[in-house]
């Protein structure tokens, strides 16, 4: 039997290393399963300047090594392989890779990040890598001296097309916005403005890439008007959003109808221990810090969900006699005198039966799964199985009935 | 793999005799970075049968460009001096292994 996990973590990004860190620094077993170096898409922006603690001049690719080695230097295991398919129903959790390794895991935390929109314009998919890029670190330096238009006005938009500015003799803007209208924030903004290689094309969208093996030109479409235009450009860099790489999700956890994952605010996915972290997940703001927070998130309510499962396994389902598990709260008055009417009982009975002491609401899990909706509750167990529930008033004589039909069995 | 640039690109390239599959990259690109081991594992596995080459595309800027690539990762594929096949942008190493295997 190969070795278990306590934590696999799909996804080497920001989400999943900071879930690496939280999660190896609490002495679980960890590993991350990262196709290729890790840093997800942080590690294509060459300008990362909001992430706090680290000004001007921090680089994505150098954010993201500095994590991964702080990672690993926590004793998490990064491994290089690309997950292709998920067993996530059962105790154990496996993550099959594409080599066909199988890995084991009590925990799973999803945090695949997302990919680069495309938006399926007609030249798109036949210029891809002829000048048609998702990605200016990748492709910027060979655009030294010629032109290039950048479709889109986001944060990613407008911040790449600056970067492109060091090396392409122009960056347009394809804005379909009213003119001076962007949505990026206003940092950026500015700066994009003040810069004398950036140019707009304000209201307008791109309707054609043309090339003959190479892009050379673009039609644009003004969207108030509806009039053509033909533009003559050598590359053409689209940053119009992501869409999340949950495909091998479909079906297992819930997602929403762009494909994002649902989770609370505890990382938790609709299956028990399987969560989610990063750009993949269902939120507000995508960044750096946000992905990182998630992942902080994840492995600490996964460590909670472990030991509370683990605990209880061992208190209750692997005892070697009949266990009486009494979910009480310290604020219920009624709860309080329960256990100890139920301490007295197993007193006198001389060890024949266990009492297992829940606090209802830190056991929130527990209490669910058992059907707990009042308290106190008496659940009785048996070799590992449910055999009785009492509920509300607790009785010496309720309780006594269940037990003597337990142990005499 | 043989490490090619523009002195070596067509001696070792285009003059040679038989397959031969090119990696372009650039130390820039991160894709390319996470797909090269795998296109190493793939050299050693078909050595013989195929040349391997790897072109830092950013270095050899206009060589890359004559050649049609203009974005990264790029894998081309060269018999008779001539690009036979081309596989760019969201690369497997799947898509590699297979298109190889159809022009051994």
């Amino acid at each position: 039997m190969s070795e278990v996990y306590d934590i696999i973590v799909v996804g080497g990004g920001p989400a999943g290393l900071a879930a690496g860190i939280y999660g190896s620094r609490s002495r679980l077993k960890t590993v991350i399963i990262q196709k290729g170096r890790p840093g997800g898409q942080a590690a294509t922006t060459e300008e990362l300047e909001n992430y706090p603690g680290f000004p001007r001049g921090t680089t994505g690719p150098g954010l993201m090594e500095a994590m991964a080695n702080h990672a690993e230097s926590f004793g998490t295991e990064i491994i290089k392989e690309e997950v292709v398919d998920l067993e996530l129903d059962g105790e154990i959790k496996v993550a099959r890779t594409k080599s066909g390794k199988e890995y084991k895991s009590k925990i799973i935390i999803f945090a695949p990040g997302a990919a680069p929109r495309t938006l399926n314009i007609k030249g798109e998919q036949e210029l891809r890598g002829k000048g048609v890029s998702y990605c200016a670190t990748c492709d910027a330096d060979f655009f030294e001296e010629l032109d290039v238009i950048v479709i889109g006005n986001g944060d990613a938009a407008v911040e790449e097309a600056m970067y492109l500015t060091k090396f392409a003799e122009t960056v347009t803007i394809i804005v379909i916005h009213d003119e001076g209208i962007l949505d990026c924030n206003k940092v950026s903004a500015e700066k994009a403005f003040a810069n004398p290689k950036i140019k707009w094309v304000w209201n307008s969208v791109l309707e054609e890439i043309k090339g003959d093996g190479i892009v050379e030109s673009v039609v644009l479409k003004n969207i108030k008007t509806g009039e053509l235009s033909e533009m003559e450009t050598n590359g053409v860099f689209f940053f119009v959003g992501t869409v999340p790489k949950t495909e091998m999700l479909k079906g297992k956890v819930d997602l929403n109808e762009t494909g994002h994952i649902i989770t609370n605010d505890r990382m938790e996915t609709s299956i028990p221990g399987v969560y989610a972290a990063g750009d993949a997940r269902v939120k507000y703001l995508r960044q750096v810090i946000t992905a990182a927070s998630d992942g902080a998130i994840a492995a600490f309510a996964a460590e909670k969900y472990l030991a509370e499962e683990g605990g209880f396994k061992e208190q209750v389902l692997n005892a070697p006699k009949p266990v009486m598990v009494a979910f009480w709260a310290p604020q219920i008055e009624a709860s309080i005198a329960a256990v100890s009417e139920l301490e007295k009982i197993v007193d006198q009975l001389g060890g024949s039966v266990k009492l297992v002491k829940m606090d209802t609401y830190r056991n929130e899990k527990v209490a669910k799964r058992y059907g707990v909706e009042e308290i106190p509750s008496v659940v009785f167990f048996n070799n590992g199985e449910v055999v009785a529930k009492v509920s509300g008033s607790i009785s010496r004589d309720v309780i006594m009935n269940q037990l003597n039909s337990l142990i005499n069995k | 793999m043989i490490e090619v640039d523009k002195k070596t690109f067509e001696d070792e390239v285009l003059k040679a005799e038989g397959l031969v599959m090119v990696d372009f990259w650039s130390p820039k690109c991160e894709p390319c970075k996470e797909l090269m081991p795998f296109v190493a594992e793939v050299a050693e596995k078909y050595e013989g049968k195929a040349k391997f080459c790897k072109l830092d595309a950013a270095a050899n800027k206009r060589l890359s460009i004559s050649q049609k690539v203009m974005g990264l990762p790029t894998i081309g594929f060269y018999k008779n001096g001539e690009k036979i096949a081309e596989l760019t942008k969201d690369i497997s190493i799947e898509d590699v292994e297979a298109k190889l295997k159809e022009l051994i």
